[in-house]
């Protein structure tokens, strides 16, 4: 008898490392992993475990996946970003070799919801969270989608993915704080003008959360869909990536109206934007469900 | 083939690992890895009246060995929890510890006495380390007067012949008589140990690292602490059977409770990291005793209270064991 009965087999797999590299400012995964490669559909994520068997670490890394490809079985290609952590666990991450192995479950969350109809897409990201867009691109140009990116972050260096947007891209904008990429501004300054100039349907974005917060203020005034990623978020909060310890909530507004604490890691990653309550993050608020009592109330 | 059935009380549980409360979410997340029928009990998350979100994030920090949570004991409230996970979770095949907490001793009695309502709770565990609003939020278990009144008041509102278990936390004075203060108020069990408080500062903000601010700790670093725990109030009660928790992540350590005096071992921390922790845990218990030639579990419990010359050392240090006294090689070859 084994500890994955066959509704699970896989989820779970100790992992081949196949290549770390560097790309720009972030580290680049690529491990041996056929059973989440075959399941894997974009916007999911995978939990690595970082130092080892017997490793004193005990909180999973939460880590988005740029691509996976059939080469070895099925690999599985992860982006994350080390430059400047103070983490020991990314930089266990980082000294990985090949043939090395990690504990890896996956895949993990929720995907992108995917248009049914061929649409114009307007994929939006910033950070190593950028990596997961380009997989979904894949998907929809294999759905007949048009697939405009919009890739932003402070520097050069910080945006992942400039060269693979414009290869594959029907257009592809990139802003830098600094001017030293593309053109000088903010991901929220220059997204009203691509999305009248894409004439985009719906947005999709993944990245830092106050980025996801502005593409889902402006879809919203736009009046289009928006589905977001909040992998920064679940990066920095998760603890296990697999729904059980309830540490990665964030407010959202449910179907009926109400405000519930929902798990980026199962109920996510990928959330409607227009329903995500981004400015109360790291709060509980009042009016939701479960929320505090006033002072001196009953029980 | 050794026997692992265990007793909690009237409980007959078929092994002794159970996950601890609030570590394997309703029992869905935790089924996608393992059958829950394979655990010796399924434990809840700690069931309130009310629908409560629980603390703000960050809710978790990691730390040496283990990790700060403050959670704010969230959940979806005993009617949610009665309609949505319950009837779930008696489909499994596998017995249910639901763990109850309150603002009040009111609150506790009300959530247990709903309880009555099904037929598929194989015990209530009372969660003890929740925050008393009569005592400036200090927590119930703090001292033996409160503890035992919430005891009393679940007992007496749960139906007869559910057994009723305390989960006690270490952080007080004498822990013993607290758990001695329960099992008068009618305790059939103690579950020992809750998290104990801890904090961790974030240097970067150069503030509490949990919006919580404190947090418990769990995970291996509690592990010394909680078997001290075991150990004493087994000492002090050798009748009354005990769930031991704190830090367990393999057989070898399940098997250190066992023999500090625990029928059951509750694995938390280690679902996080290895959601399939338990039933390894399971079969390395099941190694650990058959090397030992121990053919029941029941005869290891409790089994590090004897004097030393007592003890067989029938394990060879090869097989990574400590032994206490002398140590001899087994007779026959072991596989």
């Amino acid at each position: 008898m084994t500890d994955t009965p066959g509704r699970a087999a896989g989820l779970q797999t100790s992992a081949t490392v196949l290549t770390v590299r560097q790309v720009r400012d972030y580290h680049a995964l690529t491990l041996v992993a056929p059973a989440v490669a075959e399941r894997f559909r974009p916007g999911q994520f995978v939990a690595l475990a970082v130092g080892g068997a017997d490793s004193a670490r005990l909180v999973r890394r939460c880590l988005p996946v740029y691509e996976v490809k059939p080469d070895y079985g099925g690999t599985v290609e992860v982006v994350f970003d080390h430059r400047g952590s103070a983490d020991p666990g990314t930089g266990w991450l980082v000294s990985r070799r090949a043939r090395d192995r990690i504990d890896l479950i996956g895949p993990l969350g929720r995907p992108f919801r995917l248009p049914r109809d061929p649409v114009r897409c307007l994929l939006v990201g910033g950070g190593p969270g950028a990596a997961a867009l380009f997989s979904l691109a894949d998907t929809l140009r294999r759905r007949e989608c048009t697939v405009h990116f919009l890739l932003g972050g402070p520097t050069a260096g910080a945006v992942f993915g400039a060269q693979s947007a414009q290869r594959i891209g029907d257009s592809a904008t990139v802003v830098t704080e600094d001017g030293s990429l593309g053109e000088a501004g903010t991901v929220r300054e220059a997204l009203p003008a691509v999305i009248e100039k894409t004439g985009a349907d719906v947005v999709y974005a993944c990245g830092p959360t106050p980025l996801l917060r502005a593409v889902s203020a402006v879809a919203t005034e736009f009046g289009l869909p928006s589905q977001v990623s909040v992998e920064e978020f679940l990066r920095q909060t998760a603890v296990c990536g697999t729904g059980l310890c309830m540490t990665c909530v964030l407010p959202m507004i449910d179907d009926d109206g109400v405000t519930r604490m929902v798990r980026a890691c199962a109920d996510g990653p990928v959330l409607r934007g227009d329903r995500v309550r981004w400015g109360d993050l790291g709060t509980i608020p009042f009016d939701a469900l479960g929320a505090p009592r006033a002072l001196g109330g009953a029980l | 083939m050794t026997d692992l059935t265990t007793r909690i009380g009237p409980l007959e549980l078929a092994n002794p690992i159970v996950t601890a409360a609030g570590c394997g979410g309703t029992g869905r997340e935790l089924a996608r890895f393992f059958e829950l029928a394979r655990l010796g009990a399924f434990t809840t998350a700690s069931v309130m009246l009310q629908p409560r979100a629980g603390r703000p994030t960050p809710r978790a920090a990691e730390t040496p060995s283990g990790m700060l949570t403050a959670m704010g004991l969230p959940g979806p409230g005993i009617d949610a929890f009665l309609e949505r996970d319950l009837p779930w979770l008696a489909e499994q095949d596998v017995p249910v510890i639901v763990s109850v907490a309150g603002n009040s001793r009111e609150e506790y009695a009300e959530v247990a006495r709903r309880l009555n309502a099904v037929r598929t709770v194989a015990a209530v565990e009372v969660n003890l380390a929740a925050p008393n609003v009569e005592d400036r939020g200090r927590m119930f278990g703090r001292l033996p007067g409160p503890a035992a009144e919430v005891v009393r008041a679940v007992r007496t509102a749960v139906r007869r012949g559910v057994p009723v278990l305390a989960k006690l936390a270490p952080d007080v004075t004498d822990l013993v008589n607290v758990a001695l203060a329960c099992v008068d108020a009618g305790a059939e069990g103690l579950s020992l140990i809750n998290t104990m408080t801890g904090l961790v500062i974030d240097p970067t903000t150069l503030r509490p690292a949990l919006a919580g601010v404190s947090g418990g700790l769990s995970g291996p670093a509690i592990r010394p602490v909680a078997l001290r725990c075991v150990y004493e109030v087994h000492a002090a009660l050798p009748t009354v059977p005990i769930i031991g928790s704190g830090g367990v992540a393999s057989g070898l350590d399940a098997l250190e409770f066992v023999l500090a005096g625990a029928s059951a071992v509750a694995v938390g921390t280690a679902l996080f990291r290895d959601p399939t922790a338990a039933p390894r845990i399971l079969r390395e218990l099941e190694e650990a005793l058959s090397d030992r030639r121990i053919g029941r579990l029941a005869d290891a419990v409790g089994l590090a209270h004897r004097p030393p010359g007592r003890v067989p050392p029938q394990i060879s240090p090869r097989r990574g064991a400590a032994s206490p006294g002398r140590v001899s090689e087994p007779e026959e070859k072991l596989p």
